[in-house]
């Protein structure tokens, strides 16, 4: 058990590793660099060679590599080009934003779609059941950019209720960013919480038909405390997993969706970075969301051991 | 008259199909239950018998319905009544035990737990004493040790040892009424022996009654004192268990029961034609029509009645019942098999052995093996042309994984595969050419499996041809007609997918497959394991055919020793990876010599409620081969002692040809034979 679980945080760190190298390459082989960016026309002669030595550009790119990871494993990922700020102080007001924006999202949307889904499920083919299948197919359907649009447009634009563009600066403090935030929670919720209680739907239903459920019930056991006892803790293992998948999948959505609602988190960083050219920002941010779809993997990989029994004393075993 | 406990009558359940007909899974259904009594249900797959028995505890599966009838336990309808009522009854009055224990155990629940909650839904006791009654029905199931046990989760315990907590899980609730799902099915010929022992011990012990569902008229044989046979959603035979068994006066139980292979008797049994009707294909007139032998012009239009004969105390549905009555006994005919054995040997096993424990790192960088005491040892089979050697031996005893290796799908640890005297087989397919792949074929257990369900019958059979031979067009076509005459499949075949076919024709179909190479050595793993008994026979009874036409070469591994007995010429008994004995059929089966031999065909089961069977040893189970010493000592009830534990008995050779591997003297292992 103990094996596995660092044999996975070693696979996790070469994930990252490999990521940290194909960024590196990626900005090496792309024309022009940091300096020549930031020079623009004055990119010759004195000037870009003092540039290449303040910023260290003149070394061999594998020192500069060596010397990039060793930093960055330190929290200090160099000087952003835009204002020479360092990245650490660029990144952490950002970091803190879309945190705030994607755990809201997690919190409000898992709870919805492990009822949704449960709901559906027990009550399979039944009214509760089409008509929850129907509106959440409908918000599967629907991309994040045009049901963020749509909100804007109804809830912002003609009844006023709440403000359709986030214009505050990075580092505001939470209770003045909490009205901005509801519009775009929402927006990066609808999908994803549709997403799961489909999961969580099929994943009960095909519990719900398993022998040891028609043995429960056979053997007497009322029907909640079946439902709780032997359908959701089987039902809802395999969809940790899935879980999982979805927050990942959230990065990307978080990206469209801060653009769209202009909100200062990572995402429209990563934007805002590559239109710029920002090479060590871009470098900086990739490792950073490789990271975290890294960490909730494995995160997720370990609970699903923790909680099924089966795998636990298989490890044992070997 | 004994009071009745469960009372059926007039029930009919079933679906609707797509187009809104209404379909039948039972039709008409009348019977009965009475106080400690035994009822066997039996029937082939989709005969309705589990249906039956699950509306005998008021549950009717998601997507059927109840159309008209009732089940009364208790003077009140179990199919009417609201699920708080029903929690009441089942498990507490009536329970069940499942088929599949290892699925019906909930995976994430404790053993200990899961009887609990029965304990606590039906009866009274505190906490302690329920504590003291858990281990008390372990106990009483036989279980080792029952307070560890009760600590584990399901899948930590082997089939058997699962099958015997679901007993225990029934028990808790002290019920009137058992209803048993096949449940030896899966079991391996020496649990299930055992395990039916328990359940007739716990009959008699308890005075419950119970109702056993199973397609083995040899398990239904061991248990059962009425039985009931059931043919596509009707009940067609019910009568005294002896009766039934010895004289059958239904032409289906009559052909079921001449279909089964016996122990006591060599050759091939008598198969059955046809196959049993799809419900909702059903005419009018009777539904046994199209397979009958004693079908007359009337049966075709009129369905006969279930009619009591009170002589008799048997209700019969035929209208032809008096001249099977007039046939005293079901007198098995066999058709005795051909050997076409020849004196030139095709494939020779020399010191075969095979792991399955993962290769070290620095094992697969130097390409080698590892492991001191690999899954199967010691293999020496010589095997000769035209000749059907079987490997039989319990779950985990090697036969399959020698098959596979025989087959290029496994990579042995060491020793030699050799074909035809003079050619080496590499145990890995991609060292192999062609023509070694042509030589050998594979058929497997299951065809819905084996079979891909995208490709028609034609290009399933086409593609050996086109492989191995290139033909193409009119030549090609005529090949696959060709083979499936051999199969006795039509032309019109051709152009099905395998989800038209039912389970026989689907196994034709793969055999067909099979010999489309044109092959020395046919491989046949578990082929009718997956096949109603009739079909059973009659798939038998092809190959036999087939092997006299070409004179081709059969490897058959089965679990079945009643199959093997019926079609094998040779048999070696495998224990653990471990060869026991090799030896001619006939003397294997007549004077079992080895202890673990004998301890297998005595757990056989037939259907004849006067053989019982012989519980020799324990069915413990062990994980391992032990590291020296005789592979069976940890059953073996005749052990020497310390010889058996560290040294690797030798061979002995018997006057007939038979190899033993045993530390016990020959004349000694004979003699015990005779009384």
């Amino acid at each position: 058990m103990l094996f596995l679980i660092i044999k996975r945080i070693l696979l996790g760190l070469i994930t990252l590793f490999i990521v940290s190298l194909i960024t590196f390459v990626g900005t090496e082989i792309l024309p022009g660099d940091a300096c020549t960016t930031y020079l623009e026309r004055q990119a010759f002669g004195e000037q870009l060679e003092a540039c290449y030595r303040r910023l260290g550009l003149n070394v061999p790119a594998y020192e500069r590599y060596v010397s990039w990871a060793v930093n960055a494993i330190q929290g200090d990922f160099g000087y952003s080009l835009s204002g020479e700020m360092p990245i650490k102080e660029v990144l952490g007001p950002r970091i803190k934003n879309s945190l705030v924006l994607a755990s809201a999202a997690i919190f409000i949307g898992i709870p919805i779609a492990l009822i949704l889904g449960i709901v559906t499920a027990l009550w399979r083919d039944k009214l509760p059941d089409v008509a929850i299948s129907t509106v959440t197919i409908f918000a599967m359907t629907i991309p994040e950019f045009i049901s963020a649009t749509l909100l804007i447009l109804i809830i912002a634009i003609w009844l006023e209720w709440l403000p359709g563009i986030v214009i505050v600066p990075t580092d505001v403090s939470f209770l003045e960013l909490l009205p901005n935030i509801i519009l775009p929670v929402i927006a990066i919720a609808m999908i994803m919480t549709a997403h799961m209680a489909r999961m969580v739907r099929s994943s009960v239903i095909q519990v719900m038909a398993s022998e040891y459920v028609q043995m429960a019930i056979l053997k007497g056991v009322p029907y909640w405390k079946m439902v709780f006892k032997h359908v959701l803790p089987n039902a809802l293992l395999p969809a940790i997993n899935v879980v999982a998948l979805t927050i990942a999948w959230l990065l990307g959505g978080v990206v469209v969706t801060e653009v769209v609602f202009n909100y200062p988190g990572l995402g429209r960083l990563v934007i805002e970075s590559i239109s710029n050219r920002d090479l060590p920002t871009v470098q900086a941010l990739a490792i950073i969301l490789a990271s975290i779809y890294v960490s909730i993997n494995l995160l997720a990989d370990l609970m699903t051991l923790m909680l099924n029994p089966r795998l636990k004393t298989l490890q044992i075993r070997k | 008259m004994t009071e009745i406990i469960q009372k059926v009558k007039n029930l009919s359940i079933g679906f609707k199909s797509k187009k809104g007909e209404e379909i039948l899974i039972l039709r008409n259904i009348t019977t009965n239950v009475k106080k400690g009594e035994t009822v066997g249900i039996v029937g082939e797959s989709g005969s309705g018998k589990s249906t039956l028995a699950l509306a005998m505890m008021g549950y009717v599966k998601h997507g059927l319905y109840t159309i008209g009838g009732e089940c009364e336990f208790n003077s009140s309808n179990l199919l009417k009544m609201k699920n708080r009522d029903l929690e009441k009854i089942r498990g507490r009055k009536i329970a069940m035990i499942p088929q599949n224990a290892g699925q019906a155990l909930t995976p994430n629940l404790k053993i200990g737990y899961q009887i609990d909650e029965a304990l606590q839904l039906h009866s009274d006791l505190k906490e302690e004493e329920r504590e003291q009654k858990i281990s008390e029905l372990l106990n009483k199931v036989r279980l080792p040790s029952p307070e560890t046990i009760a600590l584990r989760y399901p899948h930590e315990l082997s089939g058997g040892q699962q099958q015997r907590v679901a007993v225990a899980m029934a028990l808790a609730g002290t019920p009137d009424l058992l209803l048993l799902d096949e449940p030896t099915t899966g079991l391996d010929v020496t649990t299930q022996a055992h395990v039916l022992e328990l359940l007739n011990f716990i009959a008699k012990d308890t005075g419950t009654s119970m109702v056993y569902v199973s397609h083995d008229l040899g398990a239904i044989a061991q248990v059962s004192d009425r039985i009931i046979v059931m043919y596509s959603g009707e009940i067609v035979l019910e009568g005294p268990s002896r009766d039934i068994l010895k004289k059958p006066i239904h032409p289906y139980t009559y052909g079921l029961l001449k279909s089964i292979p016996k122990l006591s008797l060599a050759g091939l049994p008598q198969s059955m034609p046809g196959s049993q009707p799809q419900p909702g294909t059903m005419h009018r007139g009777c539904s046994f029509f199209d397979r009958c032998n004693f079908s007359e012009e009337k049966c075709k239009n009129n369905s006969p009645q279930l009619e009591y004969l009170e002589e008799l105390n048997t209700s019969v549905r035929c209208f032809n019942y008096k001249s099977l009555m007039n046939d005293n006994q079901v007198n098995q005919t066999v058709n005795k098999i051909k050997t076409s054995l020849q004196d030139k040997e095709i494939l020779n096993l020399s010191e075969v052995s095979i792991s399955y424990a993962r290769q070290k790192l620095l094992d697969q960088v130097l390409n080698r093996i590892s492991d001191d005491n690999p899954t199967v040892k010691d293999i020496n089979i010589n095997i000769k042309k035209g000749e059907t050697i079987a490997l039989v031996g319990e779950s985990g005893s090697g036969k399959s994984t020698i098959l596979k290796s025989i087959a290029g799908l496994l990579r042995t640890k060491g020793g030699i595969i050799k074909f035809d005297q003079d050619r080496n087989l590499s145990s890995d397919l991609k060292e192999r050419d062609p023509n070694d792949l042509r030589i050998i074929q594979l058929i497997f257990q299951n065809p819905d499996e084996s079979l891909n369900p995208n490709h028609t019958v034609e290009e399933i059979i086409a593609q050996p041809l086109k492989l191995y031979f290139g033909l193409k067009g009119e030549e090609l076509k005529k090949n696959i007609i060709d083979l499936l005459q051999k199969v006795r499949l039509g032309e019109f075949y051709m152009s099905r997918y395998p989800r038209q076919l039912s389970g026989g024709e689907k196994q034709r179909v793969a055999v067909a497959r099979a010999f489309a190479a044109k092959p020395d050595i046919i491989l046949c793993d578990e082929v009718t394991s997956a096949l109603d008994v009739s079909v059973q026979a009659a798939v038998l009874n092809l190959l036999q055919q087939l092997k006299e036409d070409f004179g081709t070469t059969y490897i058959f591994v089965s679990h079945d020793l009643a199959v093997v007995r019926a079609i094998s010429d040779r048999v070696a008994v495998l224990y653990q990876g471990r060869l026991c004995e090799v030896g001619p059929s006939k003397d294997v089966y007549q004077f079992p010599s080895h202890p673990y031999t004998e301890v297998l065909l005595g757990a056989v089961l037939e259907p004849d409620p006067d053989i019982k069977p012989k519980l020799v040893a324990e069915d413990i189970v062990e994980e391992k081969p032990p590291q020296k010493g005789c592979s069976f000592q940890g059953r073996c009830s005749r052990i020497l002692g310390d010889i058996c534990k560290n040294e690797v008995p030798p061979w002995q050779i018997t006057n007939s040809g038979n190899s033993i591997r045993c530390h016990i003297p020959l004349k000694e292992l004979q003699k015990d034979q005779i009384n």
